[in-house]
């Protein structure tokens, strides 16, 4: 019997390609964010707000990452620029989207036009906190419904986020959401992430977000 | 649920050592793996015994090193196990550490004849 040392990560396949990717949209001065959340807390609803509020001062492309179906790229075609699906029912993993499978929609995304895309990952909360795709920032949505305990039951996504959205604050008086315990989870976990409370449906908050998405981009693009 | 493209290049990275190795057999693969990462030991082992099949690396055994979770303190640098779910300092009692040790996901080393 002998024994090899081999010391290499296993994630190492899907790092060496989000590095990849990052610098081809380095390249184009593309800003990237990858939106996760549970399913039903409002990813779409929120890159929908994104797209109408910014897109006059930005050309935004949206990566649609579903099982099946192109359910959410229909609902936000009319308002980006450009639209790719990506449907993982027949691929290896469904639960998270991965940095091969971005790399493959970049090919579909017109770069040179863009200055922002948003992925839309799988609805998630603890698959896509392993897989890097490439993106500048790590955005992570918790809506009231989902209960304040979430940062505690699933910490390693929100560790990694670089801003944490309270979306559907409309429901506060209807749901016992504690968003002063919620806030305090995340800062704990994560101090530097920023914290924004929106409702998609009123639209309250979502300009706050979106001029943090336009300073991220202009000072990630500017650093190029 | 995403054990199996993990265990593929596992299964990859190995078979690539043993032959770097010249090695015959795969018997053995020595895994780490952190308590905060989200990968199921046992969940790779399945995958494994039906991926290795028809390779050097058929009936290997998966040996998992657990790695607990340990945080430092961004304030004062102090190394510690979570004791609370807001990760808090037991020295100097402030909030927010870094995660230390504890999402390993990485093959160590493997044993081959």
């Amino acid at each position: 019997m002998k024994k090899i040392e081999v010391v290499q990560n296993v994630l190492e396949a899907n790092e060496t390609i989000a590095n990849r990717n990052q610098q081809l949209l380095d390249k184009h001065k593309v800003f990237v964010i990858n939106v996760m959340s549970a399913p039903g807390a409002g990813k779409t609803s929120v890159i929908l707000q994104t797209l109408r509020t910014l897109k006059d001062k930005m050309n935004i492309g949206v990566i649609e990452g579903d099982v099946a179906s192109t359910v959410d790229a229909e609902k936000v075609q009319n308002e980006a620029k450009a639209v790719v699906q990506i449907n993982t029912r027949n691929m290896p993993e469904s639960c998270s989207l991965m940095a091969v499978m971005i790399e493959s929609a970049l090919k579909d995304m017109p770069l040179d036009n863009l200055d922002l895309v948003l992925i839309e990952n799988l609805g998630n909360l603890i698959c896509p906190a392993e897989f890097t795709l490439g993106e500048h920032r790590r955005v992570l949505i918790a809506s009231l419904p989902e209960g304040d305990d979430k940062p505690i039951k699933y910490p390693l996504i929100f560790v990694d986020a670089d801003a944490v959205i309270i979306n559907k604050m409309d429901l506060l008086p209807h749901v016992d959401f504690d968003i002063a315990a919620f806030r305090g989870s995340v800062s704990g976990l994560n101090p530097d992430a920023k914290v924004f409370q929106i409702s998609c449906k009123t639209g309250k908050g979502v300009e706050e977000w979106c001029s943090w998405v336009l300073d991220q981009a202009k000072a990630t693009v500017a650093k190029q | 649920m995403h054990e199996l493209g993990i265990t593929e290049n596992i299964l990859n990275i190995t078979l690539d050592k043993a032959n770097e190795g010249q090695a015959t057999k795969i018997l053995k693969i020595n895994l780490v793996i952190g308590e905060l990462s989200g990968f199921v030991a046992d969940c790779i082992q399945f995958y494994f015994d039906t991926l290795s099949k028809d390779t050097i690396a058929q009936g290997a055994a998966l040996h998992f090193e657990t790695v607990p979770v340990e945080l430092r303190c961004r304030s004062c640098s102090a190394v510690f196990r979570p004791r609370d779910t807001l990760w808090s300092c037991p020295e100097c009692g402030s909030q927010g550490a870094e995660i230390f040790k504890g999402r390993e996901l990485y093959i160590d080393s493997v044993e081959v004849e």
